[in-house]
This record gives structure tokens, sequence and C-alpha cells, in this order.
């Protein structure tokens, strides 16, 4: 399954689907860091509010997302995460710890909008 | 209301998709909420991840169980894979052989509620979850 990737001036926004697999995931790793680096963005949000399961490997795989976007000089917001999936991530020991997150797109936007300003 | 299980063959990444899906299927067709759906799902997942990452190829069954004025679901995750050497290291958070997280197993213990493992070396393993309707 294709993950779309959207480019908004700076920004590079991955919608996530409901059904990703392992490897559909490690596609979108690949592919994400690859159009960083091809568009030189300053910054990555992963739109994960279709997705209705995020287990361990796709919250590692998030988590490495972040963090080669970050050793690149760019920023990560992982936005949409919905109540319920957010209640089975704490349960199951998972966090993104030292990955910003926001409520929706919007709120990520915002985010980076504010983040560039202090920066430039 | 159905009767009998439902069975999903594990021996890709994709499959860990589809019984997933069916899990949550299921769940909502009994009419759990969709927080415990996720739930369920959540936990077919892990378990489902498990076979593939150790055992290679194994299968979920998913069964309606019923005690005294309840209704629940079952998932038995089975098999034939290496097994478990020491069930008790297994169980402890941040444990894993295979270089994931090693969160797989207490943390599906805390999404149902109950849990129950049996494993052999070298015969393989099988997990039973239940979560009960409110």
């Amino acid at each position: 399954m294709e993950v779309p990737i959207l480019k908004q001036g700076e920004v590079l926004i991955a919608t996530f689907q409901a059904a990703l697999s392992d490897a559909d995931l490690n596609l979108l790793r690949m592919g994400l860091v690859q159009q960083v680096v091809k568009f030189r963005s300053r910054a990555v949000i992963v739109d994960v509010t279709a997705m209705d399961v995020m287990d361990s490997f796709a919250s590692r795989t998030l988590r490495e997302i972040a963090h080669m976007i970050r050793l690149r000089g760019a920023e990560t917001v992982i936005v949409g995460i919905q109540p319920e999936v957010a209640f089975a991530m704490v349960q199951l020991g998972l966090t993104l710890e030292g990955v910003a997150t926001a409520l929706d797109l919007e709120e990520g936007l915002a985010y980076l909008i504010q983040k560039f300003k202090n920066i430039d | 209301m159905r009767a009998g299980e439902i069975r999903a063959a594990i021996n890709s990444d994709q499959d860990i998709v589809t019984a997933r899906q069916k899990g949550r299927a299921l769940a909502i067709e009994l009419g759990f909420s969709t927080g415990d759906g996720t739930l369920i799902a959540t936990a077919i997942s892990e378990l489902a991840r498990n076979i593939v990452s150790y055992a290679r190829r194994g299968e979920i069954t998913l069964k309606i169980v019923h005690a005294s004025n309840r209704q629940g679901i079952s998932i038995i995750a089975s098999d034939s894979g290496p097994g478990i050497r020491d069930i008790h290291q297994a169980m402890r958070d941040g444990f894993s052989t295979s270089g994931s997280l090693g969160l797989g197993l207490p943390g599906v213990r805390r999404l149902m509620d109950e849990f129950e493992i049996a494993s052999e070396p070298g015969r393989g393993t099988v997990v039973t979850v239940k979560k009960w309707k409110l």
C-alpha cells in the first residue's frame, strides 16, 4: 500500500492509511528520508489519524523516522493519534519519546511555523 | 450470533494486518466498544508479530467464549517454532531475543483480561488471551 507524501513548501506531509504492513512501514521510512534530502525539507508531518492500530513495530518505525530526519537537520511531528490508539499504546508500554506530537494536521503545522519563526 | 471460530494463518507481515482486522471485526460484531476493539486488534498484532519474528509461521484462532452471564473473545496464537526457554524472563518488560522492543508479551497481558502461555523449547508456543465484554 502506497503512502501519499505531499510537499507543502518546506514541509512534507505523509498520510498513513489504516492497514499498513511492516513492509509498507519500512518502505515509507526510506521514502520519507529520501524525499527530505531531495526537497531539502525542514520538517515532516506524519498524519496517523487513519491508523487504527499502533503496535510495537509501527511505533518503533515512527521513532526511527523521526530520529533519521533529525540527523538530516529537519523536524518531525506525528499528528492525529486517536484516543483509543493512545490508550492501547500506553498499556503496551510504547512511547514516542523525543518525538513531537500534535492533535491534528492544523496544530502540527502551527507548531512548525512557530518553530521556524524562532529559528529564522 | 455466529458460532465456531475464525482462523487466520500467519506466514507474513501482511497476515498480521489481516488477523487484526478479523479480530476487530469480530469484537465489534460481539458488541465490544471501539476502544476495546482497538485493544484486541493491537494484542493480535503483537501476538502475530511474535509468530512471524520467532517461528516464521503459525496461526491465530479467534473464539467467542462465555462465562456465567458474560461474553468475551478468546485469541489463541500458536506456532511450532523454537519455543521460549525462560517464560518468566520473557514476561518481563524489556526482554527480547529478536532485537525487537521486547515489550510484546507483558504488554499484551496488560491489554487483555486473561493471559496464559504454554511453551516448550523446540516444540512451539501457545498464547491464549481473553477479553470480556463489560
